[in-house]
């Protein structure tokens, strides 16, 4: 065995850092994996919910949208698969970050008992939910099917959106995971943030419902790229993509990442005295 | 032998709110905080913040230097709030110090509780797997030693039960049965002992010696004496944050059970004397040692007393003061009156300051931390005086063998040594 030497210091900002995260990496896959297992234990229709919630969600705003407010789909895809294609990651986004948010101190007792990088814990409650994504684009290739709506090749460049939004949800993620071990103030934000994020971002309309003049304005918006992209990629065909919007949303998801990382980790060895 | 832990100056200091009951800041609190002390300085400019006076520092550790040789077992031993767990904890790094540095060499890992990470609705087999990799074993290591885990814990038959369906000591079991198979180089255990039955902690105190014996440094916080004496070969005595020994187990004991010791809750001294409308109170108390002087810790074979000064307002027809000990579990171990063995007994009482006595004998409690309460009343009428949680004291055992089987404590309340008669009768 190598002897390795550890070095404790005050504001030290550990040298190991990344090294530990990788020795840590087990404990990642065992975190996830114990979310998984419980993730649906005692409850009556289990597994059901992941396919219950995006298919609500599509139903209500394919009517409320699509049907009564009349708004044009993207090309000539069926509303509800354009739906659809939103839902996907939006409903991964936004579990995510309200349960990211929420690891750090549903996770208390480990954290004040035992030491490993603290950014584990956030980043597996995203693993997690890729889980459920993976259902959701399950019924989505069923609805696709039942429409008879053939993706293009473009398909193919939905696992970078997929990257995109895992990156945002991240960065998202670990941003208010830290503040909530502060300020807990942040369980009440976040449902709040993810409701009205719903109506901010492009879910159940096409992005063409809004002027030329403030689509740049409104991918401010991270989400806006990402779902856009998603779109793009999944409805193929007669579907517009901005551009500048998914270079502007990599952008912010970056720069919110790096300062996310950066807060995360400054913060995180005080996290076991103040949570 | 090489140093493997080497401590140089450390300190850790925490902010202590007063006025807050919440754990946690809210952003609500900031901004109230914020806006109170901003009118607080528009009313009065000149009076100091009161804000500011709610927040205080607690240095709950301040200045420690000490070094660890490989292999050594060191006992870390102190009253409570000495900082013997905020070391700890800066040791396995939960928390940061607030300065000073630490170089540990080898792989470390720490025991601040046992069953970190249960998950209750997980099986047994998949509690240990997620376990060990908290406690930062790998799925290999931890695949090879699944069978010793499992057979030290005694769970066999209850492998793929969740353990939410475990009985406690089942579940004691199984934490401590994984937390045992980890071989670090450097070990720190905090006081996770105590768990089980007594055959149970024998065999974790088995286990721990074991760790020793393969050359390995073990770090191992306790209250109990007992332990620390059957595991340890080194001792550091913790006091208010600082180190005050760092020598032999002998030597630090020693100077644990030093007399005129000032903290503690020992001596009580009512600040409120004379409130008009109590018919009684309470002046002042003491735990005394053998000698009549102050003094926390009592050594089980010396005999000790409390003494109680209180002040009676009215006359009343007849009165019995009296004390209970209680143990730290709540369980009310003795309680006595001073109409037991006086003449007082039915008699009336004239206002006036009381001095009582009363001397509790050796060998009689069991070695722990006990807490003294106090109550003056006329049976079936009225009680008088009451102060729950008057005094502390603890009992240590001095080698005597009377509280420990092994390292592990002996079941019961009394420490009384009896006498045995024995006959033996050899075989044909």
């Amino acid at each position: 065995m190598r002897t390795d030497e550890l070095i404790i210091e005050a504001g030290m900002t550990e040298r190991h850092y990344w090294q530990d995260l990788w020795r840590f990496r087990e404990l990642l896959y065992f975190l996830a994996w114990r979310d998984i297992l419980v993730r649906y234990k005692q409850t009556v229709i289990g597994v059901a919910w992941a396919v219950l919630r995006p298919v609500l969600t599509m139903i209500v705003f394919t009517v409320v949208f699509g049907k009564l407010a009349n708004l044009p789909s993207e090309g000539n895809a069926p509303y509800a698969i354009m739906v659809f294609a939103a839902v996907l990651p939006w409903q991964f986004f936004s579990t995510a970050i309200s349960e990211a948010g929420s690891s750090l101190t549903s996770n208390a007792s480990m954290i004040s008992k035992v030491y490993f990088p603290r950014l584990i814990i956030p980043t597996s409650t995203i693993i997690v939910n890729l889980v459920d994504f993976v259902i959701s684009s399950l019924i989505l290739a069923a609805l696709m099917g039942w429409y008879g709506y053939a993706p293009s090749f473009r398909i193919l460049t939905v696992p970078l959106f997929l990257l995109l939004a895992f990156t945002a949800a991240m960065s998202a993620g670990v941003w208010i995971a830290a503040l909530n071990v502060r300020y807990r103030d942040f369980r009440y934000i976040v449902p709040f943030v993810v409701q009205f994020g719903l109506y901010v971002s492009p879910v159940g309309f096409s992005i063409n419902v809004i002027p030329e003049q403030w689509r740049l304005l409104y991918s401010l918006n991270p989400m806006v790229g990402v779902i856009e992209g998603f779109r793009w990629g999944i409805l193929g065909g007669g579907a517009q993509l901005y551009w500048p919007s998914v270079w502007l949303s990599f952008t912010l998801v970056v720069a919110l990442g790096v300062t996310g990382v950066m807060y995360f980790r400054k913060t995180e060895k005080s996290f076991a005295d103040v949570i | 032998m090489p140093v493997a832990i080497a401590v140089d100056n450390l300190s850790k200091k925490y902010i202590i709110c007063h006025q807050k009951r919440e754990r946690y800041t809210a952003l609500r609190d900031v901004l109230a905080n914020g806006a109170k002390s901003l009118a607080h300085k528009l009313i009065k400019p000149f009076a100091a913040s009161e804000i500011a006076s709610t927040h205080e520092e607690f240095w709950a550790l301040k200045g420690v230097n000490f070094s660890v040789e490989q292999g050594d077992r060191v006992g870390i031993i102190g009253r409570n709030g000495a900082g013997k767990s905020t070391l700890l904890k800066i040791l396995s790094r939960i928390t940061e110090p607030t300065s000073g540095r630490i170089r540990i060499r080898g792989r470390v890992s720490s025991l601040l509780e046992v069953g970190t990470g249960f998950h209750p609705e997980l099986t047994g087999r998949e509690n240990i797997f997620l376990n060990g990799a908290i406690l930062g074993m790998s799925k290999m290591e931890t695949k090879s030693k699944f069978d010793e885990i499992v057979a030290f814990a005694e769970v066999e038959k209850f492998l793929d039960t969740p353990v939410k369906r475990y009985s406690s000591g089942m579940y004691v079991r199984l934490a401590f049965a994984v937390a045992a198979h980890l071989e670090p180089e450097v070990l720190m255990v905090d006081e996770v002992l105590a768990v089980g039955d007594a055959s149970f902690q024998n065999k974790c105190l088995g286990k721990m010696q074991d760790v020793s014996t393969q050359g390995r440094t073990l770090l191992f916080v306790s209250h109990n004496m007992g332990v620390i004496n059957a595991l340890c070969n080194k001792a550091i005595l913790l006091q208010m944050g600082q180190v005050v020994v760092s020598d032999t187990v002998e030597s630090a004991l020693a100077r644990y059970m030093q007399r005129n010791t000032t903290e503690g809750g020992h001596q009580f001294v009512n600040n409120e004397v004379g409130k008009p409308d109590a018919k009684a109170n309470v002046l002042e108390a003491c735990v005394l040692g053998p000698q009549g002087e102050p003094s926390p810790s009592i050594l089980i074979d010396e005999n000790f007393f409390i003494r109680l000064v209180w002040q009676l307002n009215v006359r009343v027809p007849f009165l019995r003061v009296g004390i209970e000990i209680i143990d730290s579990t709540s369980v009310v171990v003795l309680s006595s009156m001073d109409t037991d063995t006086t003449d007082l007994y039915g008699k009336p009482r004239e206002p006036g300051v009381f001095h009582e006595t009363v001397k509790i004998s050796s060998f009689l409690l069991m070695p722990g931390s006990y807490v003294v309460k106090v109550f003056a009343g006329m049976p079936g009428l009225e009680r008088i005086m009451e102060v729950d949680h008057l005094l502390e004291f603890e009992v240590i055992d001095n080698h005597t063998h009377l509280s420990h089987v092994g390292g592990a404590r002996r079941s019961g309340y009394i420490a009384t040594p009896l006498q045995w008669g024995i006959q033996f009768e050899h075989a044909e």
